[in-house]
């Protein structure tokens, strides 16, 4: 079709329609009327509001912007890392053992993702100076979705630019106003703003809790309205994560499937931390349950963790997945991501691809320095016992501040032993303040001494400060 | 007069701007006395100084030497040192300015459209409409369905899935057009054909060279190969991809202290916090910044990062007409007059927010008059110069720098590394001390100074910013091709690459919209904005001018309803410093032989009849 015929299309449509001139007319009409009423009712100012205008504007005294910071507080000056972050790190100047990021599978020291990602550059620069819809749309992009479709064996997929901004944005593209979300209460801040960007009506359930989300299932039941095929017409939703990163906990799917599919919800997955890292071949937390990837309606991803890039991603059938590419916020009014990143993302599910021994080092390392936690008599730890990520709580639980302080205290002292461990950051609007652990991740790139090393190390560091 | 006004550093001469809108004979003459005056004052003391002034004034040209210097009070600054220095005014002087709307930073058009063409443009897209029902009525598509979800209520509303469907879908190949090569001053499209009417495409496997003016690369710096791009493969090489943590945890590195303070010197404030994405740098700190009881005003054109962050802000938002100060004005007193929506009380505080070049609209913001207004309400100013930072202003500093205002008294100043530096991210500048203390709280102010406490911006998202706290970090090489642009563009390499940049894209600027208008089409915006949208109105149009034009290597960007009203469907250009004068010309040749042909010489306005000059390299502006 050509572009001249596309207009003279429009123009013959145009003058095929016999009457569009008093159309016209009485559109014309209208719209001066509307004009008139419009006019008149503006009122003016006049001298007495003025007045008082300027009388209340004198009284008013703004709340300044912002609000007063002790001068001394910690996040004024973060850990300052000097070196590339890998299975070591140098934090503060000590050259440690890098349990605190979470590069999983310790793809961030790749020599052949490096090599490709300055290709990359050589190829397309830096930035992309567009969002997706303007000619930010490079061919890695469209490579890294059809290669993450491929890896999760599902219909499309597609990439933002930033984690955070994912999660957010996909949750807010479907859950409106009036629809009805179910959110297990312990969910990260990324779905915390989504929700808030969705406005919808939110029912949190107990942590990983079947029964209480049953309860609230059934007490919803019945209360919407039908159409006229007897569907009830408020959309409803379920929102987990794969593995919990406030927690370390694994999710029930299995028994959650059963119940989405009897009270006709759909679930989306926060894969962030179990992508690439559950299941045998990385697949994620329906690899691991074995759950059919179609009962899921789509599951979120990142790039920035066991990727080792920048970014996010959201998979799924198409009918689904489209739909972001006009409604997910961060998707089209944001630059796309820089084709070096996704380039980085592309060779570092390749090597996913390529090598899924990995997945099965790293689960061996998540046990083994589980059971070793275990054996620890200060911290517990309720995390999944292969999750990647292990929370560690002080077993004796005090207020939430003097926790605060002892848990940073240990991980002030680790560090200046050679492991770099921390305390997440939580900020207090957060929707339930979680409680504060050591959070430890663990890569594949630990072998026995390290992880030995490692929990010798926790536990002379706690003794010593406890 | 005289007050604080001693306490201006005197560096230089300062210069008389060209464009006085007074400029009669009598204007010129009081002009050229207030230059010699000042040129005498040079070097002299500052005693003198004032004497100057008084003796002017006593001349009896008081008010129009004091508009006169008033004008030049917000205009100039003294480049000493390389920091930006500014006159501070006396608080009668600060009250008394008036910004003469005529200056040329000002000039700004937007041409009403004929009233036949606006209605035949609600006509046609009712048409469209209306073909796109009947349509829906005679197939369904065999696009992707909802599968094992039987007896779910619908995931999308059907008006939705019927526009995508049915009107979009027709001119959905001018969109996410995908590109295989680096989006400078020409970029390599993939093509891509569709043979089914837009539900699907296919690579053909062949590639089309267009000149590319549709990526915001303002000044030039997406490149594959010069300084930029090999320091950034350095840093790639040193510090990887990406630090997998967010900077309060393990990600803060020696690479993002220097881009801050580095960002936080080319804008000419204390300091500065950077982020890993331009979008979230919006959406994760506007709600650390404003909260319920709060009230913003946000105008009508504001990005769509700002309208998410601050909904999940949980303010009042009022929405001013786009970049209307008199309606600005109205709604402040509005809400100083009655308070809060439902108590009365007086607001928490108030916060305007605007942007610095509008991205659809191609115009400028009105700061002075802006900055004016929010020192009379007591309101603070949040500004996004996403598309300013950079592309604008004499030496690239952005809006504050066109307008030759004080950086600092904007309150918040946010931007993104996107665009002008080719790479991405965000921060959001500021004062060390913030503005509160400038105001008469006398004792708040001598409690600050004296308490372990600091009042300042940055330190304060420092320790609240959600990204800041939760999302990654800036991955180390996208940092360091901001560091090498923004210190090209502040000649801190020892050259003038920069500097030539910066006058390169002005002058393709200049060009480029004046051409345009001398065709007769309409566009939109301010004459130095380098956005440039054209308007057509009917929304047919934008898909025939972007297939067009791209079938004349010439890659533009079309936006039509929903991101523009129904009635204003545009073409939009973005220049960039890359850009060479015969490839404008190529390109505007293009323009009018479509015009022609498609119709968009709308424009009613008088065209100029000489041929418009690309200056030359000597030229200063
Ligand atoms: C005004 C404004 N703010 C913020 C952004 C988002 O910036 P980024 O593309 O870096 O995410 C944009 C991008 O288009 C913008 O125009």
């Amino acid at each position: 079709m050509t572009t001249k015929l596309i207009f003279l299309e429009s123009i013959d449509i145009l003058g095929t329609i016999p009457n569009y001139h008093t159309l016209l007319f009485v559109f014309s009409i209208a719209s001066l009327i509307w004009f008139f009423i419009k006019k008149q009712s503006q009122s003016v100012n006049n001298q007495a509001t003025t007045d008082e205008c300027d009388r209340k504007l004198e009284e008013w005294r703004p709340e300044p912007l912002i609000s007063e910071i002790k001068k001394d507080h910690p996040s004024l000056t973060p850990k300052t890392i000097t070196s590339r972050v890998g299975k070591r790190i140098i934090v503060n100047e000590y050259d440690c053992l890098n349990l605190g990021t979470h590069n999983y599978l310790n793809l961030t020291e790749s020599a052949e993702i490096e090599q490709e990602a300055i290709r990359s550059i050589q190829k397309y620069g830096v930035g992309s100076c567009g969002p997706r819809g303007f000619y930010g749309t490079v061919d890695v992009h469209l490579r890294l979705e059809e290669r993450l479709a491929q890896f999760m064996k599902m219909e499309e997929a597609v990439v933002y630019s930033y984690g955070f901004t994912t999660i957010a944005s996909a949750i807010a593209a479907y859950c409106k106003r009036k629809d009805l979300v179910f959110v297990d209460e312990k969910v990260n801040f990324a779905i915390q703003k989504g929700l808030d960007a969705s406005r919808s009506n939110i029912k949190f359930f107990k942590h990983n809790d079947i029964d209480h989300l049953e309860q609230l299932l059934k007490a919803q039941s019945g209360l919407h309205k039908t159409n006229s095929q007897g569907v009830e017409t408020t959309r409803k939703f379920l929102i987990v994560e794969g593995i919990y990163m406030n927690t370390g906990t694994i999710c029930p799917l299995p028994e959650l499937v059963i119940l989405c599919r009897k009270y006709k919800l759909r679930i989306f997955v926060d894969e962030s931390i179990s992508f690439g890292t559950l299941g045998a071949t990385g697949r994620g937390i329906t690899e691991h349950f074995n759950v059919p990837r179609h009962e899921i309606d789509m599951i979120m991803g990142s790039l920035e963790h066991a990727i080792g890039s920048v970014g996010g991603f959201c998979v799924g059938s198409s009918f689904i997945v489209e739909h972001q590419r006009l409604s997910g916020l961060g998707y089209c009014f944001s630059a796309s991501l820089p084709p070096l990143l996704a380039t980085a993302a592309i060779i570092s599910l390749e090597i996913m691809d390529n090598k899924p021994q990995i997945f099965q080092i790293l689960k061996e390392n998540c046990h083994k320095f589980h059971r070793g936690i275990k054996e620890m008599d200060i911290f517990e730890c309720p995390s999944f016992a292969e999750s990647p990520v292990q929370h560690l709580y002080l077993k004796k639980q005090l207020d939430n501040e003097k926790e605060k302080e002892l848990l940073e205290a240990i991980s002030d002292k680790c560090i200046e032993n050679n492991l770099a461990v921390i305390v997440p950051v939580y900020l207090n609007v957060e929707r339930e303040q979680p409680r504060f652990s050591i959070r430890i991740c663990i890569s594949s790139s630990l072998n026995q001494n390290d992880i030995n090393f490692a929990l010798n190390i926790l536990n002379k560091c706690a003794n010593e400060v406890l | 007069m005289v007050g604080d006004w001693r306490r201006r550093p005197v560096g230089r001469e300062r210069q008389v701007e060209s464009q006085v809108p007074w400029s009669g004979t009598i204007g010129t003459r009081i002009e050229a006395m207030a230059t010699t005056s000042r040129r005498t004052c040079v070097g002299t003391t500052l005693t003198e100084i004032s004497e100057t002034e008084q003796r002017i004034q006593a001349n009896g040209i008081t008010s129009r030497l004091g508009c006169r210097v008033n004008n030049n009070g917000y205009a100039k600054a003294h480049p000493a040192n390389g920091h930006p220095r500014f006159i501070r005014e006396s608080k009668d002087e600060k009250e008394n300015r008036t910004y003469p709307i005529k200056l040329s930073k000002y000039n700004e058009s937007f041409e009403k459209v004929p009233f036949i063409t606006a209605a035949l443009t609600h006509f046609g897209f009712y048409i469209l409409m209306f073909l796109g029902f009947i349509n829906q009525l005679l197939f369904t598509p065999n696009v992707a369905k909802e599968r094992k979800r039987k007896g779910y209520a619908p995931l999308y509303e059907n008006f939705e899935q019927f526009y995508l469907r049915y009107v979009y879908r027709r001119v959905r190949d001018c969109w996410n057009r995908p590109i295989c090569s680096v989006p400078g001053a020409t970029v390599v499209l993939k093509d891509r054909t569709t043979n089914d009417y837009g539900w699907t495409f296919e690579f053909t496997g062949t590639e089309t060279k267009c000149i590319n003016l549709g990526s915001y690369n303002y000044l030039g710096f997406a490149e594959s190969t010069g300084p930029c791009a090999e320091e950034s493969i350095r840093t790639l090489k040193k510090f990887g991809c990406s630090s997998c943590s967010s900077r309060l945890e393990l990600g803060s590195m020696p690479i993002h202290n220097e881009l801050e303070q580095l960002t936080a010197r080319f804008l000419g404030v204390e300091d500065a916090i950077v982020f890993g994405m331009g979008f979230a740098t919006n959406t994760l700190n506007l709600p650390s910044l404003v909260s319920a009881g709060s009230l913003v005003l946000s105008d009508e054109k504001n990005h769509a990062s700002v309208i998410l962050g601050l909904r999940l802000s949980g303010a009042i938002i009022r929405v001013f007409k786009h970049n209307n100060v008199k309606h600005l004005e109205d709604c402040l007193k509005k809400a100083i007059l009655l308070g809060q929506q439902n108590t009365g009380e007086p607001w928490k505080k108030i916060i305007i927010v605007v942007e610095g070049i509008y991205s659809m609209e191609g115009s400028i913001v009105h700061l002075p008059e802006i900055l004016k207004l929010k020192k009379k309400y007591k309101a603070y100013l949040y500004l996004d110069e996403a598309h300013s930072t950079g592309a604008i202003g004499k030496r690239g500093r952005g809006i504050c720098d066109y307008y030759d205002v004080d950086p600092r008294e904007v309150d918040i100043l946010m931007g993104t590394f996107t665009k002008s530096f080719g790479s991405a991210g965000g921060y959001i500048a500021g004062t060390k001390v913030a503005n509160i203390l400038r105001n008469k709280h006398k004792n708040t102010a001598v409690h600050l100074f004296n308490s372990a406490f600091l009042q300042t911006l940055i330190n304060y998202l420092r320790v609240h910013s959600h990204a800041h706290s939760y999302a990654m970090s800036m991955s180390p090489p996208i940092a360091q091709q901001i560091i090498t642009s923004m210190k090209i563009i502040a000649g801190e390499d020892g050259t003038d690459a920069g500097k030539k940049r910066t006058k390169q894209l002005a002058r393709n600027t200049r060009y480029f919209r004046r051409k345009l208008n001398q065709i007769g089409v309409i566009t939109y915006g301010n004459e130095n904005s380098p956005v440039v949208p054209m308007l057509v109105y009917l929304f047919s149009k934008i898909g025939s001018v972007v297939r067009t034009l791209t079938t004349r290597n010439i890659a533009t960007v079309g936006v039509g309803f929903p991101a523009t009203p129904l009635m204003e469907g545009r073409i939009r250009f973005c220049l960039s410093a890359a850009h060479t004068k015969e490839q404008l010309d190529y390109v505007l040749k293009n323009i009018e032989d479509i015009s022609g042909t498609l119709g968009l010489k709308y424009s009613n306005k008088p065209r100029d009849p000489n041929p418009i000059e690309y200056y030359s390299d000597s030229e200063t502006e």
